[in-house]
């Protein structure tokens, strides 16, 4: 690990001015992906401004009847809030999808929406990658790219994010709070991660410097009655190959409002708006979910070794929404 | 918090960072210099002699590093040392009291719940931490059931570990076997879970 010096903040402002100081500088959170990338030489951070003493701890309701979670909110207790868990279960749920109770321990919610993509390419200088080096090339087009993206792609990076957590965050149309150099914004979820394009180095919208505080989820009384599916090769301790967040409104059988996104298919949390807009307003049968699905998907474009995973979305989404309806197998 | 910085060089000429920091482990307080590189893992073993965390994958991907960090369990080859000054970590090798066995650790004994026993420190202290999340009420996936059509109130209680299997191999899936010893470690921490 190339050699580092570490400052711990007090406060935001103070944060974003010790970041300032070196533009290879970054903010330590839990570390659990950071540390990792350091060892392998991937990150190469000059300085490490500490921000867990910085941002809130807590998980708070709001005036409007959502509620906020701290950006220094540990994975752990954002999975076990009785809140989170009865208002907004499939955010629970996605939380407890990834990692194990270990690292989610150490980790943070910020961090969390700012890991990068596990790429094997990306994790290995000893390969071209165009998000590591711009310009290298992308080893995965013709490589191993069973894991990694269909929809969003672009020549130059087939990576996919890989938190579960903010897939979750995608579908209840959460808003990121931050604290930068400028001054401090708020940035909806669906819009904090971008498609690779020519630029795949920048995961996200985010400016060098700027700090995620909060994360805000909007009162949303169906969400009561959603869930997250996480499809991997193992049970547990892997990350998605598809997953599907989804709540669903439902009034006299027909689609009232309804959520989806999905995770492990692209460069950023995919909210599949397509195929809700064709649900709202009809009754959720499988047919016409399927037909959602397959609208939501119609503009996939599957590599050599992860064409599967067009399938396994459709059948993903039709499953967890039907499975929320009720409807009995 | 200001911290003190002393720079000197490596071989290549690269700065290095040293800081001091306080550790409490096993019931023990610490006082140490370290590289702000230096892992929390490589601050146990290799500064204090604490060989019970072992190094398997130095990714927090096997869990054969775990301890207690302030009471939780944590991958301690990912938290940098620098960052967790003044912080209580409990070993597997302070898991004993009074020259007692810890109750987990009579039970892998008494259930042969390992073959090499490299990784065994971790599941073990694991497993411990694991009892004490179930008894909060903290849920693992298999915690919550698929959805019915229904929204209830979520179970917030304490979780049986006891009579759940699935729940132990979820809560343990960060803590990996290459002997793959598994088999005897479910009725290894369930005996532990019923007392």
């Amino acid at each position: 690990m190339r050699p580092f010096r570490y400052e711990r903040a007090t406060d935001p402002a103070g944060a974003v001015a010790l970041l300032a100081r070196s533009p290879q500088a970054a903010y330590l959170g839990g570390g659990t992906n950071l540390v990792d990338l350091m060892k392998l030489d991937v990150a190469r951070p000059d300085l490490l401004v500490d921000v867990r003493g910085v941002t809130s701890r807590a998980i708070e309701e709001l005036p409007d009847g959502g509620v906020r979670i701290g950006a220094g909110v540990s994975n752990s207790d954002l999975a076990a809030d009785p809140l989170i868990r009865r208002r907004y279960p499939v955010v629970a749920q996605a939380v407890l999808a990834g990692a194990s109770t270990q690292l989610r321990n150490l980790a943070t919610v910020g961090g969390n929406l700012l890991q990068r993509t596990r790429c094997v390419y990306f994790q290995d200088v000893s390969t071209a990658c165009n998000k590591r080096e711009p310009g290298s090339g992308c080893s995965a087009i013709e490589g191993h790219n069973r894991d990694l993206a269909i929809l969003g792609t672009s020549p130059d990076c087939i990576a996919t994010h890989p938190s579960d957590l903010a897939v979750a965050l995608a579908a209840m149309d959460a808003t990121v709070q931050t604290v930068g150099p400028d001054g401090s914004r708020a940035i909806p979820l669906t819009e904090l991660h971008r498609l690779p394009g020519s630029e795949p180095q920048h995961d996200n919208v985010l400016t060098h410097g700027e700090l995620i505080t909060a994360v805000d989820l909007p009162p949303l009384p169906f969400a009561a009655r959603s869930y997250y599916r996480k499809i991997r090769d193992r049970a547990s301790y892997a990350f998605a190959l598809v997953s599907v967040a989804a709540a669903i409104d439902l009034a006299d059988g027909q689609v009232r409002d309804v959520r989806i996104a999905l995770g492990g298919v692209a460069h950023k949390p995919w909210r599949a708006t397509r195929a809700e807009d064709l649900l709202r307003g009809g009754p959720a049968t499988e047919e016409r979910l399927r037909r959602a699905a397959e609208a939501e998907l119609a503009d996939a474009q599957p590599q050599s070794d992860n064409a599967f995973k067009i399938p396994l979305a459709r059948n993903a989404i039709v499953r967890t929404v039907l499975d929320l309806t009720g409807t009995a197998r | 918090m200001p911290i003190t910085w002393s720079a000197t060089h490596d071989r290549q000429g690269l700065d290095i960072m040293d800081t001091e920091i306080t550790l409490r482990v096993d019931g023990a307080d610490h006082r140490l210099t370290v590289d702000t590189r230096t892992t929390l893992l490589d601050a146990l073993r290799e500064r204090l002699g604490n060989t019970s965390p072992k190094k398997g994958c130095d990714h927090g991907q096997c869990g054969a590093c775990t301890v207690l960090l302030d009471g939780r369990r944590a991958n301690s080859c990912l938290a940098l040392a620098v960052a967790h000054d003044g912080a209580e970590i409990v070993t597997a090798a302070g898991l004993a009291t009074d020259g007692e066995l810890h109750p987990m650790q009579r039970s892998f004994i008494e259930h042969d719940a390992f073959q090499c026993g490299y990784c065994t420190p971790g599941q073990i202290v694991s497993a411990v931490a694991m009892l004490e999340e179930a008894a909060t009420g903290w849920p693992s996936t298999v915690t919550f059931s698929p959805p019915d059509g229904t929204a209830g109130e979520p179970d917030t209680g304490p979780v049986d570990l006891a009579t759940n299997p699935d729940e132990i191999r979820e809560r343990m899936s960060g803590n990996l076997c290459r002997c793959a010893a598994y088999a005897n470690m479910i009725p290894a921490i369930q005996e532990v879970a019923r007392s």
